[in-house]
C-alpha cells in the first residue's frame, strides 16, 4: 500500500516535470516570436543597407553604421512630426486628465443624486455612436478642420477609463475625507489636496494610457489635418513607410532605367524605414520597462468591475 | 389646511434639494466638463445620424435637407458591393475572433504555470511589449519584413530554395497577415485580465486536488478553467457585440489596390465614399446599418449567455 502510494506520487512528479519542460519550451518560443521582429528592426536599423537587403542580417548587425539614422534626421518633416506629436501628447493628456479625474471622482460618490442617470448617459456612448461621417461633419461645422485643436479637444473624455478611475476612487477611505472636512476643507479642496495626492497610482496609469494613445494615434490627423506642417509623427511615418510602398507595388510602366534608379535609392530608404520605426517608438520603448507595472495595474483595476 | 400641508411638504422637498445642492454642487461641477464633451462629441453625431434618412446638402444643413426615408439603406443593400463588403467585414472579424480570443487564454494558462518567478516576469514583459507599438509602425514593419525583394521572410524562402512571394500584393494573404499580426501584437496584453482572474483560484480546491493526485493539466482543466470562465464569457459577449466594428485603422493601413477585393470592409468603404467622396447621407446610412446589427448581436449573445448560464452583462 505504502509502496503504491509512493509510486503514484513518483509518477505524478514525473508527469509534472514533463509538463514543466513542455511549458517552458512553448513559452520560450512565444517570447522569441514576440521579441524577434522588434529585435530585428533594431539590428537592421544599425546595419549596412546592402547587407540588410541581400539578407545577410539575421541576429547581429552587419557593417554597423549610423547612416540610416543620419538620413532620417535630415528629413525635416520627421522633426516637425516629432515636435507636433510632443505638443499634442502633452496638452492632450493634460486635457484628458482635466476631464477624467474630477468627473470620475464625482461619479464615485455613491450618494450622488442622479448618478445612475449620468452613468447611463456616459455608458450609452460605449455601445452606440453616430459613426464616422456625422462626426466628421460636426468637426467641419465647428471649424476645427486643419486646426491643431482637433488633435486635443474632440472626444477627450474616455468613458472606459472613467469606469476604471471611478472604481479606484470609490475605494478611497471615507475616514480620511471626513477628517479633512472636519478641519474645514470644502469638497473641492478635499479632492485637490487629499484625494489626488494619495491617488498617484491611478493618476499615473491614466496619464500613461492617454499619453500612449496620443503618441500612437493617426486617425484624427488623417481625417482632419490637411497641412503637412501640422502632421503628427505617425502620419509622417505613414507617408514614408506606406505611401512609398504602394507606389513600389506598381512598377508596371517603368522602363528599366527608372527601375534601376529607384532600386538604388531604395537601398538606403529601406534601412531608413527601420530607423524611423525605432525613432518614432523610442520614447515608449525606452520608458516601457519602467512603467509596465502601471499599465498592468490599470487593467487589474478595470477587471475588478467587469 | 390640506393645501397648506402640501405646500409645506413641497417647499420642504425644495429646501431639501437646495440644501443638498449647496453641499454637493461641487461634484456636479466636476462632472460638467465631461458631460459637455460627451454631449458635443458623442451625442451630437448620434443626433446627426438622421442625415441617413435625408438627402444631406451642406448648404441646407441637417434640418433643411429633404427627407428621403430608407432610400440610402436600400441603395446600400442593392449595391453591387454590398455582398462583398459584408462578407469581408464578417470574415475578417470572425477570423480575428477565432484566433484572437482563445490564444490569450491559452497563453495565460502557460504563463500562470511558470514556476520560476523571474522567467514569469520576463515573459510577461516581452509579450506585453508589442501592444505599445503604434499601428503605423506595425504595418510599416509588416511591409518591410514581407517585402518581395528585401524582406527577411522572402530572403529566408529564397535561401531555402523557394520562390519569393509578393505577400502584400496577394488577396489571399491579407486576412492571414491581418489576424496574425493582431494576435502577435495583442495576445500577450490580453492575458493580463485572465492572469488576474487566475490569481483568485480557490486555494482549498488546489490543495484537495493535489492530495487526490491531480496532474497539472487536470488542475488547469478542472480548477483554473472554471474559475476564469465568467471572465471569458463577459469578454466574449463584448467582443461579439463589436463583430462588425473591425477597426478601421489597421485595415486601412494594410489596404492597397491589389488586395482591395478582400480588404474593403464597412469602415474603409465609408471612409472612401463618405469623407473622400462626400457621399455623406449614403455612408451615414451604412454606418447606422452597421451599428444596428452590432446592437442586435450584442443583445442576442447576452440573452443566449443568460439563458445558458448566469453570466451576462445586464
Amino acid at each position: 500500500m505504502q509502496q503504491m502510494k509512493y509510486r503514484h506520487k513518483e509518477a505524478r512528479m514525473r508527469s509534472d516535470v514533463i509538463f514543466d519542460a513542455v511549458n517552458i519550451v512553448l513559452v520560450c518560443i512565444v517570447v522569441l516570436v514576440c521579441a524577434y521582429p522588434i529585435y530585428y528592426t533594431i539590428v537592421a536599423s544599425f546595419s549596412d543597407p546592402n547587407a540588410v537587403i541581400t539578407g545577410k542580417v539575421f541576429f547581429w548587425p552587419v557593417g554597423v553604421t549610423l547612416d540610416s539614422y543620419r538620413s532620417v534626421m535630415r528629413y525635416s518633416s520627421v522633426w516637425t512630426g516629432y515636435r507636433n506629436t510632443l505638443f499634442y501628447t502633452v496638452f492632450g493628456t493634460i486635457y484628458n486628465l482635466f476631464l477624467l479625474l474630477p468627473a470620475s471622482y464625482g461619479l464615485s460618490r455613491r450618494s450622488l443624486k442622479g448618478r445612475g442617470f449620468l452613468m447611463g448617459f456616459f455608458v450609452f456612448t460605449m455601445y452606440f455612436s453616430g459613426g464616422t461621417v456625422p462626426y466628421y461633419l460636426l468637426i467641419k461645422n465647428m471649424g476645427l478642420i486643419d486646426s491643431p485643436l482637433v488633435m486635443i479637444l474632440p472626444g477627450a473624455f474616455s468613458v472606459y477609463n472613467m469606469i476604471i478611475t471611478r472604481t479606484y476612487f470609490s475605494g478611497f477611505p471615507e475616514a480620511l475625507r471626513e477628517a479633512a472636512k472636519i478641519d474645514g476643507a470644502g469638497e473641492a479642496r478635499v479632492f485637490a489636496q487629499i484625494v489626488l495626492p494619495l491617488s498617484g497610482a491611478i493618476v499615473s496609469v491614466m496619464a500613461l494610457y492617454h499619453a500612449v494613445g496620443h503618441w500612437n494615434s493617426y486617425f484624427n490627423a488623417l481625417l482632419f489635418l490637411n497641412s503637412s506642417e501640422k502632421y503628427p509623427l505617425q502620419l509622417v511615418m505613414r507617408q514614408v513607410l506606406l505611401i512609398n510602398q504602394q507606389v513600389k507595388a506598381d512598377t508596371t510602366g517603368m522602363d528599366t532605367e527608372e527601375l534601376l534608379d529607384m532600386l538604388r535609392r531604395n537601398r538606403l530608404a529601406e534601412t531608413m524605414k527601420y530607423s524611423l520605426i525605432i525613432i518614432a517608438n523610442l520614447p515608449i520603448l525606452a520608458a516601457y520597462p519602467f512603467v509596465q507595472k502601471y499599465f498592468v495595474k490599470g487593467v487589474m483595476i478595470g477587471s475588478l468591475k467587469g | 389646511m390640506q393645501r397648506h400641508g402640501r405646500m409645506t411638504r413641497r417647499s420642504g422637498i425644495m429646501q431639501g434639494m437646495a440644501q443638498y445642492l449647496r453641499e454637493n454642487w461641487v461634484f456636479y461641477l466636476f462632472i460638467l466638463p465631461a458631460v459637455l464633451d460627451v454631449l458635443i462629441f458623442r451625442y451630437f453625431p448620434i443626433y446627426g445620424v438622421q442625415i441617413a434618412f435625408r438627402n444631406y446638402k451642406v448648404r441646407q444643413g441637417i434640418w433643411g435637407s429633404d427627407w428621403v426615408g430608407i432610400k440610402y439603406f436600400l441603395q446600400f443593400m442593392h449595391s453591387p458591393n454590398f455582398f462583398q463588403i459584408m462578407r469581408n467585414t464578417l470574415l475578417l472579424s470572425f477570423y480575428n475572433l477565432l484566433f484572437g480570443f482563445p490564444i490569450p487564454i491559452l497563453l495565460a494558462f502557460m504563463i500562470n504555470e511558470i514556476r520560476n518567478v523571474r522567467l514569469k516576469k520576463f515573459t510577461q514583459m516581452i509579450t506585453y511589449m508589442p501592444h505599445f507599438i503604434s499601428m503605423v509602425a506595425i504595418v510599416g514593419l509588416i511591409n518591410l519584413l514581407l517585402d518581395r525583394e528585401s524582406g527577411i521572410v522572402n530572403q529566408l524562402i529564397v535561401a531555402l530554395g523557394g520562390k519569393s512571394i509578393n505577400f502584400m500584393g496577394m488577396s489571399s494573404a491579407y486576412r492571414t497577415i491581418y489576424v496574425a499580426s493582431e494576435v502577435w501584437q495583442h495576445a500577450g496584453w490580453g492575458t493580463i485580465i485572465y492572469l488576474s482572474a487566475l490569481s483568485a483560484v480557490d486555494v482549498e480546491s488546489l490543495e484537495a486536488a493535489k492530495i487526490d493526485g491531480a496532474s497539472r493539466l487536470q488542475k488547469i482543466i478542472y480548477i483554473d478553467f472554471p474559475t476564469i470562465l465568467p471572465t471569458i464569457v463577459i469578454l466574449l459577449i463584448l467582443r461579439a457585440g463589436s463583430v462588425l466594428n473591425i477597426g478601421f485603422e489597421k485595415v486601412y493601413l494594410l489596404q492597397n489596390d491589389l488586395n482591395r477585393d478582400v480588404s474593403e470592409v464597412i469602415s474603409t468603404y465609408t471612409y472612401r465614399l463618405g469623407i473622400l467622396n462626400g457621399q455623406f447621407s449614403y455612408t451615414t446610412a451604412i454606418g447606422l446599418f452597421n451599428n444596428i446589427i452590432n446592437a442586435v448581436i450584442l443583445v442576442a449573445v447576452n440573452q443566449l449567455s443568460r439563458s445558458l448560464g448566469d453570466t451576462s452583462l445586464w
